[in-house]
Parts: C-alpha cells; sequence; structure tokens
C-alpha cells in the first residue's frame, strides 16, 4: 500500500516570512546613511574601524559559541549590528586596538557570558562604549575635526559658547563616526519606524521628554524659549543615534507599550540631568544604560491586564 | 463608529481564492462510514445498533450518554459491520460504529420528525436540536441543545452567528450564506425565538462583501437580525473576539459566553439546526473545504459524515504531487496534522487542507530576541514569550500569575514569531497539564 509519509506538527501551520535575521538586516540598512554620512566626515579611519569591529564582533562571536560548545550563530547578524552601532560609537581617532577591545566586551563580557542573543542585560555596543569611556578616557574623549582637535559643540555649549545649529544637523562636526548626522539618523529611525521594525513609542517618548525638559529649564535659567538652543541639544551628543537605535534595541526594552512610554520618558529625564548637570556634556549612553537596567522593573508594572480579566457575569 | 474589531491579531496569506467560487457539490461515500462515539465535547455516545444491523440515512446509530453529550446518525444505509476502535483525525483511538454502505443511501421517513413551527414550544424545539445530534460545528463540538440551556435565559440577548470565518483557506461558510442564506436566516430565527429578550447577529468578515451584501437584503425588513460586517482579521471568528467586535462586552477564559448574554453559533450549525427544524433531518451531513496546493482541484463538499479522508482527496483528482508535505484537518492556524489519511469525517471538521510543503516542521527556533511582536498581536493580551519561558522551566505558579490560562491557542504568537519559536505549542501543552492536573 502506498502509505503518505506526512509531517505532522503541531498548529499554526503557517508562519509569517520574518525572521530575526531579516530584522537586524533591516536594522543595519537604517543605519547605512549615518554610517556612511560617518565616511564622508572622518575619511578612510572611520571606514576601516566599521571593518574591524564588525569583524572582531562575528569572530568572538563565533569563537565563544565554538569553544562552549552552542550553535554558532554568527549570520543572523546580530553580532555584525553589534559591530556597526560599538563602531559608530567611537571617536575617529581611537588606536584600532579599541575597536577590538571594545568588540570583545561587547560581544563577550555583555552578550555571550549573560546566555548569548536576547539574553544580555543592556545594549552591548554601549556598554562596550562606557566600558572605554571609563577605561580609557583620554582617548576616548579627544576629538578631532579636519585635523584639529577640538571640543564637540555639545561640549561648547556646555561651556556656554556659541555652536552652528545647521552643521550640528547635518553632522559636519566632531563627534563619534556615527552620531554627528542627526539628519541621517533621523532618515534611518523613520525607515525603522515606517517598516514597524522599530515602535514609535521609545523615541517619541524620549526626544519629547527630553526636549520639554530643555524647554523648561532654558526658560528657568533666563534663556528664554531659545529655539537654537534645543535644536543644538537636540542634535548633538548622539540623542538621535540612541534614541532610534539604542533604546530601541528589542532586548533590552521593555516588551509592552506602556512600558515602552514610562522607558522612554526615563531616557528623557536622565539624559537631560546628565547633560545639564552632569560633569560631561554628554549623557544619551549613560541614561540608556540605566534604563537598560530599570527594564525589569518596568516590565513587571507594565503586565497588560489580560482579555476579560475582571468581567462581570450576568445573573439573573 | 470605526469597523467592528478586537485587540491583536494578525492578517496572513489567506488563500480563499481557490476555492471560494466552487459551488456547494454534494459528495456520497463509496466505502464503508466510520462514526466515532466522542466526535462531541462530554460523554461519548452509546451505541444503540449492533453488528448485523440494517441502518437507514438518518438513523440513529448512537445515543447521547449524558446530558453533555450527542446522539449519532447514519449517513448511509447498509449494515452495521463492527463497532471496533478506529484512527480519528485528533489521532486518538476511539470507539466507532463502522457501516458498510450499501450504496443506495435510502433514507428514513424524515417527514413524521416535522412539526409545524407554530404548534412547537420552545422545549420541543431544544429536544428537537437535541434529538438531531447537532452539536458547534466549527469544530469544538460542544453539543448545542447545552448551549442553548443557559441558567440564565432572560439575559440572554444576542444571538450571534459567526460568518467571520477567518481561518485562511476555509470557505465552507462563505459558500453556505451566498448558497442558502434564506435557510440561514431562518435558522437564525428558529434560536433567536427561543428566548424572550434576544436578537440575532450575523458577524461577516469584510473580505467577504457579496454575502454581507446579500444577507443585508434579506434581512431589511426583519426587525431582530442584523448583519454586522467585523473586520478581516484572525482569529476574528474566536468566541471571545466575536462577542467583544460585535457587543464590545469581554469575557475571560473561566466564562461562557451566556455570562455575556450571547450566544455563538458557526454558520453550518445554524443550517443543521434548520433542517433538523424545518426539514426533520438529523445532522448526518455537513460542509467540507478540500483544498491546498497539494490537491488537482478544489471543493466545497457536502459530505456524509463518517465518510473516508482519502475518498474527498480522490474526489478531487488527488494529489497533484506524489508526497504531500502535509494534511491538516481544520484551517492552517488551528487545524490538526494528520498522519493518515484513513480516518472519518465528523462533525467538527470543516476542511482538508494539503500542503505541497511544510514551512513548520523544518524551522529552527532561536533565541527569543523580545521584540514584542508576540504581545502585540496576542488577543488575550497575555505575553506568549515570557509565558513560554515559564512553561520550558515547569514554573507553573508564574504561568498563573501571568494568566497562561487565558491563551486561547490562536496561535498568531507562533505565526509572526521572528525567532520561530513554537510559542503556541509550549503554552498549549502546559495549559493542558494544568487541566488534567486539575480534574485528577
Amino acid at each position: 500500500m502506498d502509505e503518505q509519509i506526512m509531517k505532522i506538527s503541531s498548529s499554526p501551520h503557517i508562519r509569517d516570512k520574518e525572521t530575526t535575521t531579516n530584522i537586524m538586516g533591516k536594522v543595519i540598512v537604517a543605519l547605512c546613511p549615518a554610517a556612511i554620512f560617518g565616511i564622508y566626515n572622518f575619511g578612510i579611519r572611520a571606514l576601516i574601524i566599521y571593518c574591524i569591529t564588525i569583524i572582531s564582533c562575528m569572530i568572538f562571536e563565533g569563537l565563544f559559541q565554538k569553544i562552549t560548545g552552542r550553535r554558532v550563530t554568527v549570520l543572523d547578524l546580530s553580532a555584525a549590528l553589534t559591530g556597526l552601532l560599538l563602531a559608530m560609537n567611537l571617536p575617529p581617532d581611537v588606536p584600532y586596538w579599541i575597536p577590538v577591545i571594545g568588540s570583545f566586551f561587547a560581544i563577550v563580557v555583555v552578550k555571550q557570558l549573560f546566555g548569548g542573543l536576547g539574553q544580555n542585560f543592556m545594549n552591548p555596543a554601549l556598554g562596550a562604549r562606557c566600558f572605554l569611556l571609563i577605561s580609557f578616557t583620554g582617548i576616548m574623549t579627544s576629538f578631532s575635526y579636519d585635523a584639529v582637535t577640538m571640543a564637540t559643540p555639545l561640549a561648547e555649549l556646555k561651556a556656554g559658547e556659541r555652536v552652528d545649529v545647521v552643521s550640528m544637523f547635518l553632522g559636519t562636526i566632531p563627534g563619534t563616526i556615527g552620531e554627528t548626522s542627526a539628519f541621517a539618523l533621523i532618515i534611518g529611525g523613520l525607515f525603522l519606524i515606517l517598516l514597524g521594525v522599530v515602535n514609535y513609542r521609545i523615541p517619541v517618548f524620549y526626544i519629547g521628554t527630553f526636549a520639554l525638559l530643555i524647554i523648561i529649564y532654558a526658560m528657568a535659567i533666563g534663556r528664554g524659549f531659545d529655539i537654537s538652543y534645543l535644536l543644538a541639544h537636540l542634535s548633538g551628543g548622539g540623542l538621535m543615534l540612541g534614541a532610534f537605535f539604542m533604546a530601541t534595541d528589542y532586548v533590552t526594552s521593555p516588551i509592552t507599550n506602556t512600558g515602552k512610554i514610562i522607558f522612554g520618558i526615563f531616557l528623557g529625564v536622565m539624559t537631560f540631568l546628565f547633560r545639564i548637570f552632569g560633569g560631561s556634556a554628554e549623557g544619551v549612553s549613560y541614561a540608556i544604560i540605566i534604563g537598560n537596567l530599570l527594564v525589569p522593573l518596568i516590565e513587571k508594572v507594565t503586565v497588560p491586564k489580560s482579555f476579560g480579566k475582571g468581567a462581570v457575569k450576568r445573573e439573573s | 463608529m470605526g469597523v467592528l474589531t478586537f485587540f491583536g491579531g494578525i492578517h496572513p496569506y489567506d488563500g480563499k481564492d481557490i476555492s471560494k467560487d466552487k459551488e456547494i457539490v454534494d459528495y456520497l461515500p463509496k466505502g464503508e462510514c466510520v462514526y466515532p462515539l466522542s466526535q462531541h465535547i462530554g460523554t461519548p455516545a452509546v451505541p444503540i445498533v449492533k453488528k448485523g444491523d440494517e441502518v437507514l440515512v438518518g438513523q440513529k446509530i448512537a445515543e447521547a450518554g449524558g446530558f453533555v453529550s450527542a446522539n449519532i446518525h447514519s449517513g448511509v444505509s447498509g449494515t452495521v459491520k463492527a463497532i471496533e476502535t478506529r484512527m480519528t483525525v485528533s489521532g486518538n483511538k476511539v470507539n466507532s460504529i463502522i457501516i458498510d454502505n450499501d450504496g443506495k443511501f435510502t433514507e428514513m421517513d424524515f417527514s413524521k420528525n416535522i412539526k409545524p413551527l407554530e404548534s412547537m414550544y420552545r422545549e420541543d424545539v431544544k429536544e428537537a436540536i437535541k434529538e438531531a445530534g447537532i452539536v458547534g460545528m466549527g469544530g469544538a463540538g460542544f453539543p448545542t441543545h447545552v448551549k442553548l440551556s443557559p441558567k440564565n435565559e432572560n439575559d440572554i440577548d444576542t444571538i450571534i452567528v459567526n460568518g467571520a470565518e477567518c481561518e485562511p483557506y476555509l470557505t465552507s461558510d462563505y459558500r453556505r450564506m451566498i448558497e442558502t442564506p434564506g435557510k440561514l436566516i431562518a435558522g437564525l430565527q428558529i434560536v433567536v425565538n427561543l428566548f424572550d429578550n434576544a436578537k440575532g447577529i450575523i458577524a461577516v468578515e469584510d473580505n467577504k462583501p457579496d454575502a454581507i451584501r446579500l444577507l443585508k437584503e434579506m434581512t431589511a425588513d426583519i426587525d431582530n437580525i442584523t448583519v454586522n460586517a467585523v473586520k478581516t482579521k484572525y482569529p476574528q471568528g474566536a468566541e471571545r473576539q466575536l462577542i467583544f467586535a460585535n457587543t464590545g462586552r469581554e469575557i475571560n477564559s473561566s466564562m461562557l459566553p451566556a455570562d455575556a448574554g450571547c450566544i455563538v453559533h458557526n454558520v453550518d450549525t445554524i443550517i443543521a439546526i434548520y433542517n433538523a427544524i424545518i426539514e426533520g433531518r438529523p445532522l448526518y451531513e455537513r460542509i467540507v473545504t478540500v483544498t491546498g496546493d497539494a490537491v488537482e482541484d478544489t471543493a466545497n463538499f457536502s459530505v456524509r459524515l463518517g465518510t473516508n479522508i482519502r475518498e474527498l482527496i480522490d474526489a478531487v483528482g488527488g494529489f497533484n504531487i506524489k508526497d504531500p508535505a502535509k494534511i491538516i484537518s481544520g484551517g492552517p492556524m488551528m487545524g490538526k496534522a494528520l498522519f493518515t489519511l484513513d480516518a472519518p469525517i465528523v462533525k467538527g471538521s470543516s476542511a482538508l487542507l494539503c500542503f505541497r510543503e511544510d514551512v513548520v516542521s523544518d524551522l529552527t527556533p532561536s533565541n527569543c530576541i523580545r521584540c514584542g511582536r508576540c504581545v502585540e498581536v496576542c488577543p488575550g493580551r497575555v505575553m506568549p514569550n515570557r509565558l513560554a519561558d515559564m512553561a520550558e522551566h515547569g514554573d507553573i505558579d508564574g504561568f498563573f500569575k501571568y494568566e497562561g490560562m487565558e491563551c486561547c491557542e490562536c496561535g498568531c504568537c507562533s505565526y509572526v514569531c521572528p525567532a520561530k519559536r513554537h510559542l503556541t505549542q509550549i503554552i498549549s501543552s502546559t495549559r493542558k497539564q494544568v487541566l488534567a492536573d486539575r480534574k485528577r
């Protein structure tokens, strides 16, 4: 008898085409405008640093998985994405061993030691950036532009100097490789939101809260409603990179919509406090990392109400 | 007011085009027919025939084994060949009555079952429905007479006919609605009249505008029946979601629709009620969509219960590929994959879906990236990712705390998961375990 051999599995029997690799790929594409602008702005060094971080992130991930006997998932693009983000968070003049150490910290310490993809408690690229900032402060805070070492506009702003808002928005300023062009980052961020990869709530509430606090602060210190001060704060210091690409990292942000709103507001407040009252001009990285640590707590208080919970029976 | 809808849900490829224009065709079985004694929720039925007995089409062969149970009637005429265990679509071996089909389809005299509707009391109608062995034909198989006897009869204000047909590929309800709308409306009228305060709603997904238009025209001067277009979104036809979309009332998993003043019936169930009350015919046939890319042709068959599944595949010309990867009884979202074609059509079999390729069994699940898609689409508003983690770690307390029992196993979370985790499967097996432990 010609008995067919049929496959058995539990329902559902159809699946959406979206995969983890696809999602990672879309984020990488969305980062491209800003990443390419980084090469335009800082030259070939930027490109070399991209290569170093991406390749070393993938190698560290593969090696760790090989050594610990796990399934090697280097090709899911998540390590490549971490590498790209890390490079975008480094100053263009760092010696080439810095990105290697950063990649090791991001992939091995922050990601793999905690269980790999989806298990890290903070954003690997940001974790590595903060690690490097603390360990190699001099290297990590020295910015040059057109071969002249200078302060970032945000630092100038903090020192009370005037800054050129237009070049800050376009990105023709010193800074880390991928953070300078607010314009390119916003384009990439909108692309992700329109594709449905990223939920609008985190960036909108993050940037919104921060902007509101800056407006209030400017009024309070007697600057009045100073639009160029506000725009300089919004364009500078990696806020757009952080809000669209780092804070929205699935793994380290709340999963529920209410949680995303709370998270966004928290980041806005923290970034404001760090920038205005902190020792350094920047605050995005630390704000997001501290936010990452609070995610389990936020999720605990934002469990959605299940359908029909508390419904009352009609009884005559 | 916007389009009637619910929270969450997905929009899978609907695949209905390949069978939606196929008119309903009667299919008469050639071989033996098998009647599992348990094709409904509740106590199995008890055989009232024995080996060697002659039976006619429509003859009662097994009697309800309790209040929550249902009679079973033969769909063919012939001789009782055996009463033995046979495989069903769910893969269980169930005690079944096997009838040797004589191919004559000699019918009983149904006219003696018919009473003028005006002379029937409500209890008579319910009794006739019970006698006809009618159960919910959307798949759950809950005995209809039980559904129609809620404790709070006066609170029932809405009878909803589930014409959503939200499962991809299925077209049987659609065919019923456009081919025999009169029977559907008359059947609904019978049910509505069982309650003092009830009105009827026929809820149809807005991807079937012709059915909506037709039903609206035909109910234009009927005061107590309305036709609602509901948003095309899976699982619009899930009972709780359908009630919410049409009435705004929420019920949880521990409640019955009657607790919200509603009773929901499948289209084919209403047709069965019509057949039982107006034509005196018990439930011995149902409509089955045979479809998918692995069969030569597609069809919407009116099939005698007990028909062998292999016969129906042959009736559309067989498979167009040597080894179809997967045959599903029901829709692709909640249907059951078959490992044998030698199982009978039962009261809850809505479709046979044949796929050349199976997208699921080759998938390798990877780590959850916490993208939140499952939470976004979950119509039960629970957190599938977290429930699945708890289920995998055997954390039953956590599973309860995060409302794992509210899952309706619709499959949306598995469908959207980019990491291809089998979320529905993990959660539903834990639910079943919990339910089994409770019974113990």
